[in-house]
Formats: C-alpha cells, structure tokens, sequence
C-alpha cells in the first residue's frame, strides 16, 4: 500500500476545474516531487491531501486513513509547510515550536525539548529567544519546516518550500530535506523547478490544469524532453541561419529551430560537443555571438508534453503557438 | 472536551502574549476609552440634554458599550492576518479542536475587555462618574458588559474570515459597527432622533444593551432592558459562533 494514494481527485472553483481527475502514488519512505506552474492544481492538491479542502470528487487516502472520514486521525501523523512561513512573527522562534508541540498534544516538558533540539538541527538556537519577526526568510523557512516536524509526522507535505528564497538558503533547505527523507520520512513537496524536483525527489508527476500529465523518475522525464540542447545566437540570423543549420547537421540529433534570432537543437550529451559544433560554424564562416549547452528547464518539459509554456496563460499561449 | 479548552487557551495565551510585544494592541483598549470619556464629558458634554442625570453618569455606560463593541478590532484583524499568512492552514492542519482558534481569540478579548472596562471605570470616577445602584446589581452591569464584549468578538472572529485583508475587515467593521454604535442611546436620548433613526435606534440591541446598563448602575426604570440585553448578548454570541465556526471550517489561506 501507498503512503499516499489519490483516484481521480477532482476540485472545482466555480467553472474552473482546480484538480481535473488526479492520480498520484507515493510509496512509503519514498519522494513525490509535484512539479507544476502557477495554478496547476499543486497547492489545491496539497491542502485535499492536508485535510484542509474537501474535495468535490474521487478520493484520497494517506497512510490507509480516508482524507474526508478520518481526518481527525490523519491530522496527527501528518506535518505540512506550506508556500508561506507560516510561523508567528510576534513570538520568539522556541515559543512557536513550542505552541506547535502543545497543539500536537505534546506535555509542556516534551514539547519544551523538541522545540529545541529542533532549533539545534535547523541552526535556529542562536535565534531561539528571538522574536521571529527579526527572521531572514531563509530563517523563517526552517523555522516553518521544523513545526511541520515537531510531532514527528510519517508523511511530510511541503508546498513549494524554497519558493521565494535566495540559491544559498534553498540549498540549506534541500539539504535538511534531504536529511528527513533518510530518517524515513514519506515526502510530497510541490515545486515550480525541475531542479528541486531533480535533486529532492525519487519520482515526479508534472500536473498541468489540474491533470497529471507525465509522471516518472527525472531521468526518464528529461529524456521525454530531449535530454542536452544547443543554443546558439547567431550574428546575423537573417542571412546565416540556413548555412548554420546545414553546419551543425553532424552534431545535432534533431532540425535545429530558429526563434529570435536564436538557434535551438537537441544534443546527444558527450563530451566536447560545444566545442565541435563551435568549429563547424567557423568552418562555414557563420558568426556567432553566443553558444551554450542548456539542460531542460521546467519551460521545456512543459513545451514538450504540453506544447505550451509553463509559466503560463494568455501572455505565453501565442508565442508557444507560433513555434 | 477538556482537550478543546486546553488548545482554546494555548491559543488565548499565544493572542495574550503578543501584547507586551506590540503595544500597539492596547491603544484601542486604553487611550482610545480615556479619550472618548474626556472628550464626551468636557467637549460634548454641556451641550447635550440628559434630563434627570449628570452628563457624566448618563455618558459613561454608553460609552462603555460602545468602546466594548469595538475592542473585538483586533482580533478580526489578527484574524484576517493569520489568514494570509498561511498561519490558519497550519492551524486547522493541527489535531486539534476545530473551534479551538476563534475561542482562543474570544477569550483572550474577554481579557481585553477587562482592561478596557476597567480603565473607563477609573477614568469616569476621576472625571465624576458615580454609581447609583446596589453592589449586587452593580456587579450584574459588569456581567453584563463583559458577556456584551464576548457576544461581539465572535462577530469579528466572522468579519476576520470572510474579509480579503486586514484592510477590508477594518473598513467592513467602519460600515458596520460604528453606525450602529452612534444610532443608539448611547450618547444622546432616542427621543431627540428624528422618527426613522428613532425606530432604528429602539430596536438596536447596543441601544438594549445601554439601557440595561444604566438601569443596573444608577437605578433607572429597567422595564424588559435587562432581560433583552441578555437575550441579545447570547442571540449574537449562539448566532456568530455557529456562522465564524462553519466558515472556519472551510477556509483556506487567500
């Protein structure tokens, strides 16, 4: 059985479906990243999954209890961080964990210790007395991960944790994460990067408009969107693009495409591809401003199972047309 | 049971412990109740007609009412506020009661509303304020108030989670509140109204409220006040309960 087990999950605001029929399976001791843009569903799917919302239709259940029915029970064995830090800035950092553990039914000497043997693992002990309203928000984030964890809960809901936060505090965060999962802890995290899916996560389900669109490792996910490609801006793209494209024939894997005055093309990954496509250019005299090899973004999974541009709607919708 | 009121009081405490911390929580129970008595008693005062009383003892229980309907600000505020922080989608996360916030917040107002009560009672004494009545009814004008200040923290618990932001709660309680407050017995006789605001005024229950009050503390007929007050104070309290406790339920961080 799954940790977490959904069947055709549906929400609806009004007209608008949130969740459209979701399947998710996350096995227990296992990570579920739900990698998604703005208003796929993710956040609705997590707060179902928290017993925050009810859903309109299908089911869920977590660790065998029926998200709906039992919630009650549910609520004890489940810890949740969500796209805020959801931490009173009014009271010092050991004064929220400790309410948090009183809330979780801890006794007042428990719920004193936790509290601060969670400060200790977050690196918050220094910060302990302090008003958490002086927090950075790298600090407020842990703060905010460490009362998910206060009653030491078997599946751990984070929606979208880094958001928001500078590269050096995300990666502090992974790396706690990452600390919980090998404790055992069965882990959704929601994110608007394939990277923090990528590194956090044992399987990701890509949702979109409410549906799961792809599901798979990330391995298996990047090689549905091509793996490596080439982007090359060319100096005068209006006249070379032709002799360009005929050039890179070789070292390509599939009909680069030309957009803005820039060349995109699907590499296979080995080494000094870069540098042999570079001098297949110069060989054809054509001029080059700049070439990288990128890896897929979130917007390129997206345009590949979606033909559509994560960051969505209206804006991005014509421009993904016209490719 | 016992486990619902011990989170309601974790909770109370948490609200109770953010006021040393903010002082800017107390303005509405201190200098705001002291400035409405000077103001009324010194500005106003001589050019209201209150037969029969000393402006000040005819003031001082309508201005307690009012300043009682109004200490629940805060907490539709702080309300509104943990909302947008995502600190109610932690909370109702929690094994906990689910009418365990907004009791929390009714009753650490109750303590709110003590410091407000008492700070207008000094005031008034020092400014002439006396009481007119026995100990015992005395006593029963104070119930009275506090239980009037619990009725109206659970209609700002539902202003605080239906509003959008702490600005829409703090506008919808202008609309609301304030006008209800002025057309009332609170500051000058119903009768001097003209007819429609007359009509509004004798059925407003701040207007039911402030005459139970003055009857219990300086000995005016009390006819039905009394009784009325206190069926208003629970009808409002059963009534907002029930409406803040089901939106809870279902609200979600906006």
């Amino acid at each position: 059985m799954g940790a977490i087990e959904t069947d055709n999950l549906v929400k609806r605001y009004g007209d608008v479906r949130a969740l459209d029929g979701v399947d998710l399976r996350v096995d227990e001791g296992s990570v579920l990243g739900v990698l998604g843009p703005n208003g796929a569903g993710k956040t609705t799917a997590v707060r179902i999954l928290t017993t925050l919302l009810r859903p309109d239709g299908g089911s869920a259940r977590v660790l065998g209890l029926d998200v709906v029915r039992d919630a009650a029970a549910l609520r004890q064995r489940i810890g949740l961080a969500g796209q805020y830090a959801a931490v009173d800035e009014a009271l010092t950092g050991q004064e929220n964990l400790e309410l948090f553990g009183r809330l979780y039914h801890l006794r007042r000497g428990e719920a004193r210790a936790r509290a601060r043997d969670l400060l200790e693992r977050f690196s918050l002990s220094d910060a302990a007395g302090r008003l958490v309203g002086t927090y950075s928000g790298g600090m407020r984030r842990r703060l905010d991960l460490a009362a998910a964890l206060v009653a030491r809960p078997e599946v751990l809901f984070l929606d979208e944790p880094t958001t928001g936060l500078d590269p050096r505090s995300r990666l502090g965060l992974w790396e706690t994460i990452r600390d919980r999962v090998a404790e055992g802890t069965t882990v959704l995290l929601t994110t608007q990067y394939l990277e923090e899916a990528d590194r956090l996560a044992d399987r990701i389900a890509v949702i979109d408009h409410g549906r799961v669109i792809a599901e798979g490792t990330g391995i298996e996910l990047k090689d549905r969107v091509g793996g490596a490609f080439l982007e090359i801006r060319l100096g005068d793209p209006d006249v070379q693009a032709d002799a360009a494209i005929a050039a890179l024939g070789g070292v390509v894997t599939e009909r680069p495409v030309l957009r803005d005055g820039v060349l995109r093309a699907a590499v296979s990954r080995r080494d000094g591809t870069v540098v042999d496509a570079l001098r297949r250019l110069d060989d054809a005299g054509v001029d080059v401003d700049d070439l990288a090899l990128r890896r897929p973004t979130l917007d390129d999974v997206f345009l590949t199972l979606t033909g559509h541009a994560a960051e969505d709607d209206a804006e991005r919708e014509p421009e993904a047309v016209r490719r | 049971m016992t486990a619902a009121l011990t989170d309601a009081l974790l909770l109370a405490g948490r609200n109770l412990r953010r006021i040393p911390r903010n002082p800017d929580l107390l303005v509405g129970v201190t200098f705001q109740p002291i400035m409405f008595v000077v103001l009324f008693t010194y500005v106003f005062g001589g050019a209201i007609s209150t037969p029969g009383f000393d402006y000040i003892d005819f003031f001082l229980p309508g201005i307690m009412v009012q300043m009682i309907a109004f200490t629940g600000y805060a907490t539709a505020l702080g309300i509104s506020d943990d909302l947008r922080k995502g600190l109610i989608d932690r909370f109702r996360s929690l094994p906990m009661a689910r009418s365990a916030v907004l009791a929390g917040r009714t009753l650490s107002d109750v303590a709110m509303n003590v410091i407000a009560l008492v700070t207008m009672l000094v005031c008034g004494f020092v400014v002439g304020f006396a009481f007119d009545s026995s100990a015992p009814k005395i006593a029963a004008g104070v119930g009275l108030v506090l239980l009037f200040g619990y009725a109206m923290s659970w209609v700002y618990c539902f202003f605080g989670l239906i509003a959008s932001s702490p600005e829409s709660a703090s506008a919808m309680i202008t609309i609301v509140i304030f006008p209800l407050t002025f057309v009332s017995s609170a500051y000058v006789p119903t009768a001097s109204m003209p007819d429609v605001l007359q009509a509004i005024a004798d059925v407003n229950p701040i207007t039911t409220v402030v005459d139970a009050l003055r009857s219990l503390w300086l000995g005016t007929p009390a006819g039905t006040d009394v009784g009325f007050a206190l069926l208003w104070c629970v009808g409002i309290a059963a009534v907002f309960a029930v409406l803040a406790t089901s939106r809870y339920r279902r609200t979600v961080a906006r």
